[in-house]
């Protein structure tokens, strides 16, 4: 049996406000950890696994489900929260993030905790292995499976990115999904200060990619880039989701300061309070 | 003779005729059998298919053979990948490339991950020869033995090398294998005993032992024959195909028994074979020791002949190395 996933907008949006609450509560009680790239891919990771990818909790090393490969391993709060609100994993797990003996590593470690699929950190590594995965996927098991891998603009400064880019195109590989968080900050600044990508979507055209960009924070847009991105064949697939980090939590959003430092205990009580009061979209037809 | 008969080497162990083959020939032997034998071994390389000798399983079976390009850093993710498909990758390149440029995928992307990838590097220590300092490797096994949950082999001749690439796929977990790329005398048999972990005494002494891993072993050998002829000194061989884990059991109780210890191998002194060697000795039975081996600089362009013999990795060195251990315990 496979998760059951929903096509409505409020719930999804539901899921990430959740997802949120989850991310600064653990943030919080960890004492370190990345608060505004977690913040700003909640509503992406929310969609990921209550929308798009076919996956079951039950049975984490299910054959044919589909992968998410976390290479921006520091957001691994929002990956982890997501996790526990599928039900991988119980949610009081989530408070012993980063602590001595816990599955919930600072930055992901392949199979300490149920559906966490691989280890990052060290930027650029988990593209290439979701192109390892996603090449056996479809040239050794013939499976229909994708990899949906997330990137970032930041990690886009290392090579073998690059290098991986290449590959995927040259071998077709038409199962990934590279997602790639736009939210313009990393540790020194703003993206395009420290190192500038534009026009980025033209690189992965020059690349063979087939490229979508997407409001990465508007579940709408989200869930229906994801649909539009199962039609297409013979290319590997590249989504450049614009995302505010910091998202829902207004003193957090848009500021780099907030890159790689948790919530202090104040600023946690401020920021649940905020998510408890956020409303969802207006139900439309 | 001192040598074993349970080492079961060949008969005429110093004679002219002595074959030689490089050991990445026997790297790419072992492939080709075991694709015939298991389907789910596949082969990665990084455009260097002819040279690490993976062209023939790349010819016999296509659909598992990846061609990646001058990209080792990617190969390393990728491998890591078809690993957790449920597949055995072996990634092929030089060790100057792999793993002297794609350290960080190994240790996070494949050790720390428990990744079941073989990691092949060919064209390791001085017998590059002529191509220069930039690609000659010695400094890859102390990259690679400081990694968890890493073995690390450097087979002694070519027919070892077959055998250990099949005992590499049937471990289950990373293995590094270090190759050579110039030939070198053949001198173990098919009945020789190999086992990943386990040394190999190649010859029984009592005066000094000599630890060595990959092609040099053969110089011990020659050393140790030198020793009991010249000086009657009576020196046992120990071939330590594996550097991780290191058998330490066979070490200590040799270097009890002889109080001397000489290593050799074709790899920097700092890191090396023979720092794993002084680690369990300075531990467990502090002996008098000599390294064998890269002092501290780099390489050059010269016949591997020549550059064995310049930088000191010879017989002869190991001879004089043993001869000083020995007239200190007078």
């Amino acid at each position: 049996m496979q998760y059951s996933l929903t096509d409505d907008i409020i719930a999804l949006e539901k899921k990430a406000n959740s997802i949120r609450k989850h991310i600064i509560i653990s943030l919080e009680k960890a004492g370190s950890g990345h608060s505004a790239g977690a913040l700003g891919m909640a509503d992406v990771f929310a969609a990921l696994y209550n929308n798009v990818m076919r996956h079951d909790p039950k049975r984490p090393q299910w054959k044919d489900r589909d992968r998410l490969i976390l290479s921006a391993g520091h957001i691994c709060p929002v990956w982890y929260a997501a996790l526990a609100e599928a039900g991988y994993f119980p949610k009081r797990e989530l408070w012993s993030l980063r602590k001595l003996g816990s599955p919930l590593q600072g930055h992901p470690h392949l199979g300490s905790a149920p559906g966490v699929e691989n280890t990052g950190g060290p930027l650029g590594q988990g593209v290439s292995l979701a192109m390892g995965i996603a090449y056996a996927l479809k040239y050794f098991e013939k499976s229909d499976a994708r990899v949906y891998c997330i990137s970032s603009d930041g990690e886009h400064n290392e090579g073998q990115v690059w290098e991986a880019a290449l590959f995927a195109a040259k071998y077709k590989l038409d199962n990934v999904v590279l997602v790639i968080d736009r939210n313009n900050i990393q540790i020194d600044g703003t993206s395009d200060t420290v190192m500038p990508l534009e026009p980025f979507a033209k690189k992965y055209q020059a690349f063979n990619w087939r490229v979508f960009g997407v409001n990465g924070n508007n579940m709408k847009s989200v869930v229906a880039t994801f649909k539009k991105i199962r039609t297409v064949n013979g290319k590997p697939v590249c989504v450049i989701a614009q995302t505010i980090p910091g998202k829902g939590v207004s003193f957090m959003e848009g500021k780099y300061e907030w890159h790689g430092k948790p919530p202090h205990a104040e600023e946690a009580a401020m920021a649940l309070s905020e998510l408890s009061k956020k409303r969802t979209s207006k139900k439309t037809s | 003779m001192p040598i074993r008969e349970a080492a079961q080497l060949i008969r005429n162990l110093f004679g002219k005729s002595i074959t030689t083959e490089p050991t990445r020939s026997g790297y790419g032997e072992g492939l080709l059998a075991l694709g015939a034998e298991n389907e789910r071994v596949v082969a990665l390389c990084a455009d260097l298919t002819e040279s690490t000798r993976t062209e023939d399983f790349a010819q016999a079976f296509p659909e598992r053979f990846i061609e990646m390009g001058v990209a080792e850093q990617n190969m390393a993710g990728v491998a890591a990948g078809v690993a957790h498909a449920g597949y055995i990758p072996f990634m092929a390149s030089y060790a100057v490339f792999s793993p002297g440029r794609n350290w960080d995928q190994i240790r996070v992307s494949i050790c720390y991950s428990h990744a079941n990838v073989k990691i092949i590097s060919t064209h390791a220590g001085l017998n590059v020869g002529p191509d220069g300092a930039t690609h000659q490797a010695l400094e890859d096994i102390a990259m690679m033995r400081s990694l968890p949950n890493l073995v690390v082999l450097a087979p002694a001749d070519a027919r070892e090398a077959r055998r250990a690439t099949i005992a590499a796929a049937a471990h289950d977990g990373p293995v590094y294998m270090r190759l050579a790329r110039s030939a070198s005398p053949v001198f173990t048999t098919s009945r020789s005993p190999f086992k990943i972990g386990r040394a190999e005494v190649l010859q029984t002494g009592s005066d000094v032992t000599i630890i060595g891993c990959g092609p040099l072993v053969y110089e011990a050998l020659l050393a140790a024959h030198m020793l009991q002829k010249k000086y009657r000194i009576s020196a046992e061989v120990i071939n330590s195909h594996t550097i991780k884990p290191l058998d330490e059991k066979t070490i200590l109780k040799s270097a009890k028994k002889t109080g001397a210890v000489v290593t050799i191998e074709e790899h920097q002194v700092t890191g090396g074979l023979g720092g794993a060697v002084a680690e369990v000795l300075a531990a467990h039975a502090p002996t008098p020791m000599r390294f064998i081996g890269m002092p501290d600089t780099f390489g050059e362009s010269g016949t591997p002949e020549e550059l064995l013999k310049k930088y000191g990795m010879t017989a002869d060195h190991v001879v004089k190395a043993a001869r000083s251990l020995v007239n200190e315990k007078e």
